[in-house]
């Protein structure tokens, strides 16, 4: 049996019919099109799939679609518009914006990288993590971005110590950390910057 | 100048999309194809008596199960063995489905395709496989014992035996130079398993339209896997497309192909007409895709006063798992790279690759080379300590010369070639690791420990790679290589050097790698080789392109070749700004055209060229277009260097160890980008203190892995990971043109002998076996008070 759910994601309404068991990652990803949140183990450990519900970061595949209905979702792809403009998003043709009804989102063509590249607008901690070589291979970032851009919500200023307790609960393959940790502190410098 | 990017941090030109959500990762492609799932293996030995499938036939949304009997003749053949060696004398690899026997917990047995993962699981759940349970073998110790066989048709459980031996200078072997020493030390060392572990697990996509193929796969190499499927499904070579896009982490385990997934999506999308998408979850990552490291090694050393090694033995048992699809590459590895920046005597190495009923054993990051350096460093840490000396003397005694390179070390690597240093300056390095780390200067007190570790490592093997590079007539560099990325910047680090070596700004490059339809000719990414060789192909293919420029730009400005300089995409005469014509144009009139599509393209048209009419417009040897391809194939392999150093604190109460310091002076050649090859190291140390300190494969006598998640097996958080430092010493590679070496795993190899080398320090306790917990250290302490108590 199939549940007619409604889910604001990055500002825009849209509406789903999923089966109870859908997870919330799988109902982004699969039935919204919103493929830029990621999943790394399915069982809550490794933070790639962090999105942001109501402002706090959680796990989306831990997460059932259909326990969240009503509530608002911020996803990576919806991060450059979190207290910005939207200006970038909107010109990148992002799958997040403006479409809704059930299983809406823009379908994307399948050609990895062979057209130039669409330089979107990023937000500050995206901007940091780029500045700071805070990212490898990519899987775990949209995870990471998620869960910096709420720890830096409530704690603008973080010591070293705060900074690697609050991204304790993503793990990274690729970086070794310390390029995030410097992400995290080069994020703050520019959302100070820029209030 | 501009566009001199060689060499500098330029940020990297993969991150907006990565940033914003719009990488396109293995499982954010086709959305509509239908989905696979597999039912494998609960036992790690066991004969399959009966499949029954009939109680999944009414899961709504099924469209097909498979078991191995439903597979055509030519898809269901054993997977082919990668790299064949003459000592593997027992090679074996698995069927895509499994066939009568399953040798590990995982072995695929199933393939169902349903309309969605969630339905496809379902189905799974249903099926009914009846086995009859054989004995397991689990574990070296159990596997040389050969009481129970893996395979019933290989006796003693050993694929593969290779001694390799090169004698002192006055012809004596290893034994009896080390019978004849003035000191020699025995003893025993243990490493356990671990595994690349990506974040991304391995998945493969297939489109069939009726006549052409279209395979995306999460891989390390999409030509290898391409030639493979199109052999195994019987189609000819240009109908078969393979595609890499964005990978979530490599780290080894997707440079092994053709998964049996690999096989079989392809196939079942041939098979329905539909396409077909698999994406490996976390467990069954754990269980059925590869491990790598466990070894025990048994070592015997000679030595003199000044602790310099006159002869070593080396005897290497090697845990292979259930089949050896990539042959005894980490062995011959660990076995050849063993011997790090010494001169040594005498050398024999043998090693011993046993079968056990666990899940395959593949390069990860190191390849062998942790567990050879490993070996080498306990073994210079035993002599320092018998001896009583510092141990980076002992170290700087056994050190080849900066003067003796090239330095052949006699043996073959594993390129089949021999294995002979390229470059590198050992004793400058130990200084600078020494100052970094503050050696001389640490304040000994017991639970704080130093410790060091040096090795080589043979990067950039061959056979070959290539490049193609073409300006269009907008005046944008297009470059394509066959191999493929996981995360290492090679969007931007190509993008440099075409930049640096066409003069144009980097902005109007862009680099697609892993793509056969842009680039067929490739082996892969593994072995820190791709900057070696793809970057040295690039550059050779951007000369071509350049002298081609040069020459067009020469008939046009009526100027001589060898008089003209591109800077910031002009062709221009070297101290004549004025006398200049864009790049792009230069693109324009390399093609001559019939048909003008725009203002552009109209300068190249037949009325319009300014060609002599008595010339034919290509001229004899010339090709349309101003673009170029080549090929960087080098007779040997580069060797990078390093030297690692850490300071470690244990409790001792709890007997947790923390890293509070972590050193690197790192020797790849000529950098490309700075900041790119730190983002590389820093990953690496990363990976080695995880397989250090937490990581490892924890198999049940029963062959069932009992931490076959991320709940339990413990890879590192930032709340573990020691800030890193580091330096670069420059030693350009003699071997190539642009002088570089690799530096995808130099991080991870010398981590565990680094640890185990300051833990002992701290402890005062022989530490011979990775990883060290806690509660294996306070186990090692309270045998020291047991035998401080009999004494």
């Amino acid at each position: 049996m199939e549940h007619e759910i409604t889910l604001v994601v990055n500002g825009a309404t849209r509406r789903v019919n999923v089966p109870a068991r859908r997870l919330l990652s799988d109902c982004l990803r699969h039935d919204l099109g919103l493929t830029g949140t990621h999943v790394g183990c399915e069982h809550g450990v490794c933070g790639c799939c962090t999105v942001l519900l109501d402002g706090r970061p959680v796990r989306s595949c831990l997460t059932f679609a259909v326990t969240v209905d009503g509530q608002e979702i911020t996803t990576v792809e919806g991060l450059a518009r979190e207290g910005a403009p939207p200006r970038g998003l909107r010109s990148a043709g992002s799958a997040a914006t403006g479409a809704t009804g059930e299983g809406g989102g823009t379908e994307r063509p399948s050609r990895p990288h062979d057209v130039e590249e669409v330089k979107p607008a990023l937000s500050p901690v995206q901007r940091a993590f780029a500045e700071c070589h805070g990212l490898q291979c990519g899987f775990c970032t949209p995870g990471f971005l998620c869960t910096v851009t709420a720890f830096l919500r409530d704690n603008p200023a973080p010591s070293d110590d705060e900074i690697v307790e609050g991204i304790s609960g993503n793990l990274c393959r690729c970086t070794g950390y310390q390029n995030i940790v410097k992400a995290v502190h080069r994020a703050a410098e520019l959302l100070a910057e820029e209030t | 100048m501009t566009t001199r990017l060689f060499g500098e941090p330029v940020q990297r030109r993969e991150d907006p999309r990565l940033l914003t959500g719009q990488g396109r990762y293995l499982d954010d492609l086709g959305r509509d194809a239908l989905a696979a799932a597999f039912v494998r293996s609960p036992h790690a030995h066991a004969r399959i008596r009966d499949i029954d499938v009939a109680p999944a036939l009414d899961v709504p949304g099924l469209v097909a199960i498979y078991t191995w009997e439903d597979l055509p003749e030519r898809v269901g053949r054993a997977l082919p063995l990668l790299i064949p060696h003459p000592a593997l004398t027992h090679g074996r690899t698995a069927y895509p489905l499994a066939r009568d026997v399953v040798r590990h917990v995982g072995e695929p047995v199933v393939m169902v395709v349903a309309s969605d993962r969630y339905a496809a699981e379902d189905a799974c759940a249903l099926i009914e496989v009846d086995y009859e349970p054989l004995k397991p073998v689990v574990g070296l110790e159990e596997a040389v014992q050969g009481a129970a066989l893996v395979h019933e048709d290989v006796p003693g459980n050993v694929g593969a035996h290779l001694v390799q031996e090169v004698a002192a200078a006055d012809g004596r072997g290893a034994g009896e130079v080390i019978e004849a020493a003035p000191h020699t030390l025995s003893f025993r060392l243990d490493i356990e398993r671990s595994a690349s572990m990506p974040l991304e697990g391995r998945g493969v996509y297939a489109r069939w339209d009726g006549r052409d193929l279209r395979v995306y796969s999460s891989t390390q190499t999409s030509t290898s896997v391409r030639m493979a499927v199109a052999a195994t499904l019987g189609l000819p070579l240009p109908h078969v497309e393979v595609i890499a896009p964005d990978v979530g982490g490599g780290f080894g385990v997707k440079i092994v192909h053709p998964w049996p997934e690999e096989i079989l999506v392809p196939w079942a999308a041939m098979t329905l007409g539909r396409e077909v998408k698999w994406a490996e979850d976390r467990r069954e990552h754990f269980i059925s895709s590869a491990h790598e490291r466990a070894q025990i090694q048994h070592v015997r050393v000679g030595f003199d006063d000044d602790g310099r090694v006159l002869g070593l033995d080396v005897t290497i048992r090697h845990d292979h798992g259930a089949y050896t699809p990539y042959g005894i590459i980490v062995p011959i590895v660990t076995s050849t790279q063993l011997l790090g920046p010494y001169k040594i005597g005498a050398y024999r190495v043998a090693f011993t690759s046993v079968y056990t009923n666990t899940v395959q054993v593949t390069p990860y990051r190191g390849a062998g080379r942790p567990q050879a350096v490993f070996c080498m460093e306990r073994t210079m840490d035993k002599i320092a300590r018998h001896l009583g000396k510092d141990r980076t003397e002992v170290r700087a005694v056994n050190f080849i010369g900066p003067e003796e390179f090239p330095y052949d070390q006699h043996m073959t690597f594993q390129d089949g070639r021999p294995l002979i240093y390229d470059s590198g300056n050992y004793p400058e390095m130990l200084r600078m690791i020494k100052e970094l780390i503050g050696w001389d200067e640490h304040e000994r007190r017991p639970g704080r420990g130093i410790g060091i570790g040096c090795y080589v490592e043979g990067t950039g093997v061959g056979p070959y790679e290539g490049g193609h590079v073409q300006v269009t007539s907008d005046g944008r560099v297009h470059v394509s290589t066959g191999l493929t990325s996981q995360g290492q910047g090679h969007e931007t680090v190509f993008a440099q050097i075409a930049a640096t070596e066409l003069g144009v700004p980097i902005e109007r490059v862009s680099v697609v790698t892993g793509d056969t339809r842009r680039f067929g000719y490739a082996v892969g990414t593994f072995a820190s080789r791709a900057a070696v060789m793809s970057g040295n192909a690039i550059a050779l293919a951007c000369r071509k392109v350049r002298e081609k420029a040069l020459r067009i730009a020469a008939d046009a400005l009526e100027a001589d070749p060898a008089d003209l300089a591109i800077d910031d995409g002009m062709v221009h005469v070297a101290g004549a700004p004025s006398a200049s014509i864009p790049l792009s144009t230069v693109a324009v009139l390399a093609n001559p055209l019939r048909y003008a599509f725009d203002d552009e393209a109209a300068k190249a048209t037949q009325f319009s060229a300014t060609a002599s009419p008595d010339r034919p417009p290509v001229a004899e040897g010339e090709e349309p277009g101003l673009e170029g391809r080549d090929y960087y194939s080098p007779v040997r392999s580069t060797f990078a260097s390093g030297m690692h150093a850490a300071i470690v604190e244990t409790d001792p109460d709890t007997a947790e160890i923390k890293v509070v310091r972590y050193a690197v002076v790192h020797d790849c050649g000529r950098l490309i980008n700075p900041m790119i090859v730190e983002g590389q190291i820093h990953g690496g140390v990363a990976q080695g203190i995880g397989g250090a300190l937490y990581e490892r494969m924890v198999y049940d006598s029963h062959g069932q892995l009992v931490n076959a998640s991320f709940m339990d097996f413990l890879m590192p958080y930032a709340t573990e990971i020691p800030h890193v430092e580091t330096a670069h010493l420059e030693t350009p590679s003699p071997l190539n043109p642009l002088g570089i070496k690799g530096a995808g795993e130099a991080g991870v190899i010398p981590v565990s002998a680094v640890i185990a080398s300051a833990v002992e320090d701290a402890e005062g306790i022989d530490v011979d076996r990775m990883p060290i917990s806690p509660s294996e250290l306070f186990e090692l302490r309270e045998l020291r008070e047991l035998r401080a108590a009999m004494e």
